[in-house]
């Protein structure tokens, strides 16, 4: 019989390099696929069993997943941008200039990376509210609702920096609208707005500080706060379910024994 | 004893999940353990298929939609050149619609920072967690508080014109008074779902909705000096 793909898998997986990258070790028992989850630095952050009713779509509409999907779309678009972008002025506006008419897909590569982060905000509003009226952020699983909520705060911060980033009219009066609003805090209101932007209006030391905040603080924390997030589903005891908690023994009498209890003798 | 048994015993559980499971057969009845064991999939690679399945159906749709539709770009930042109407990123203009009407430090400070303190405690109330029909209990009083508390946000609304964010108020109180004339015995099934929903339900179906309406609103119906436009219109 000819050899399967899976066959040329399987010889790859007992060889001594991929045996000395994955702790797992070869096979596919349950055993094993348990240890490739809890092997794996990245996977062990999830639980190595799901409820199957959990994986449904009704039950979450994938939502958390989704999100984390644009979350891998910004970065991987966002690294290939930040190879034709000089945060400066005015070479920020140029560049994307080039991005749009020279660039080779550097249209396409701008166009996914901002629909991705609009979808981002609208995906995380989406699971918020999902999370809520299914009621999982009761106990024990309070802390990664308030997680979820500073990872819904890095979002916004994330979207609202690169807003800035393209340096045209739309960035320039969108952040100045918004900067605008720091200055409102009581007291401190304009000494927050003058570290926000460097100056006191958005100028060439805002552009910097939003690049640095877009492309190096943020993510960092975002997926900082993305792993405690994932590793918090685990610990907490998987995704919510309302029958999910333990239920005291239900007791089922039998039609006689019923008959019986209702009308003894 | 008779031959035949009229009681059928079984018995499924887990040692180490629970280790001692007791269970008391009172005289006259039976009892039948069930313990339903879930159906569970292994995480790889099940799990993580339908993940990676969910996930590249996202990046198609994206990229079909970042194929069709461009991103904007206009003019070079110019500080001299004002637009009007000047609008922040669309998940802003809820803000910026409130900004219309109150002064900054109420609609851009302190309405954000406690929108997110009152997320944030959600979890750590009990009447959060029990999440009981609000009205089920102390009927009365709550009742009452309901309709201070409405009437008082309405008037509130009105005083400053804010009608964009007392329409969504209405309406919710109008849901709510109905959950208040509601017990889970009324004949409608829709008033029974009304009865059974807990406070935190209302506040934050009426924080959505606001949410919604207000963020609209900023998005298609604002023009030249935040004035209202019909987005079909010119």
């Amino acid at each position: 019989m000819a050899k399967t793909i899976n066959n040329y898998f399987d010889e790859l997986r007992s060889t001594r390099v991929w045996r000395s990258v994955f702790r797992s070790g070869t096979g596919s028992s349950t055993l094993h696929r348990a240890l490739a989850v809890q092997q794996n630095v990245f996977l062990h952050l999830f639980s190595t069993k799901v409820r199957r009713r959990m994986v449904s779509f009704s039950t979450t509409w994938y939502l958390g997943t989704l999100t984390f999907g644009t979350f891998l779309i910004l970065v991987i678009t966002g690294i290939l941008l930040m190879l034709y972008y000089h945060p400066s002025v005015p070479q920020a506006y140029a560049d994307t200039k080039d991005l749009q008419f020279v660039v080779s897909s550097g249209m396409f590569l701008r166009n996914l990376h901002r629909w991705s982060a609009h979808a981002m905000v609208f995906l995380v509003f989406a699971h918020m509210f999902k999370v809520f009226y299914r009621g999982a952020y009761r106990p024990p699983r309070e802390f990664n609702w308030v997680i979820g909520v500073v990872l819904l705060l890095i979002t916004l911060l994330l979207s609202y920096t690169g807003y800035l980033l393209p340096w045209d009219q739309l960035a320039f009066w969108a952040i100045t609208v918004g900067s605008n609003i720091a200055s409102a805090v009581p007291v401190l209101g304009n000494r927050v707005h003058f570290l926000m932007l460097g100056g006191n209006q958005v100028n060439a030391n805002a552009l910097l500080r939003f690049y640095v905040l877009h492309c190096v603080i943020l993510p960092l924390a975002a997926i900082l706060f993305i792993a405690v997030h994932f590793w918090r589903i685990r610990k907490d005891g998987g995704l919510y379910s309302h029958q999910t908690e333990p239920k005291t023994i239900v007791a089922q009498t039998t039609p006689a024994a019923a008959a019986l209890a209702k009308d003894p003798q | 004893m008779s031959d035949h048994k009229d009681f059928s015993a079984g018995m499924n559980s887990d040692a180490r999940k629970s280790p001692v499971r007791v269970a008391f057969v009172t005289r006259r009845t039976s009892a039948q353990v069930k313990t339903a064991d879930e159906d569970q999939l292994q995480t790889y690679p099940e799990v993580l298929f339908r993940a990676a399945v969910a996930i590249e159906l996202l990046a198609i749709g994206l990229a079909v939609i970042a194929l069709l539709f461009n991103a904007p770009l206009e003019g070079i930042a110019d500080a001299s050149h004002t637009p009007n109407p000047a609008k922040a990123p669309w998940y802003f203009l809820g803000l910026q619609e409130m900004l219309h009407y109150f002064p900054p430090v109420v609609a851009g400070v302190l309405v954000p920072t406690l929108v997110v303190i009152a997320l944030i405690v959600i979890p750590y109330f009990n009447i959060n967690i029990e999440a009981e029909g609000l009205f089920l209990k102390h009927r009365t009083l709550r009742l009452r508080i309901f309709y201070v508390v409405a009437l008082g946000l309405s008037l509130f609304l009105l005083f400053f014109h804010v009608y964009v964010a007392l329409a969504p108020t209405l309406i919710m109180a109008g849901f709510m008074f109905l959950a208040g004339q509601s017990s889970p015995q009324s004949p409608s099934a829709f008033q029974r779902y009304l009865s059974a929903k807990p406070l935190s339900y209302w506040v934050m179906t009426w924080f959505l909705l606001e949410l919604v309406v207000l963020t609209a609103v900023g998005t298609f119906f604002r023009g030249p000096g935040w004035s209202w436009v019909w987005p079909w219109g010119s």
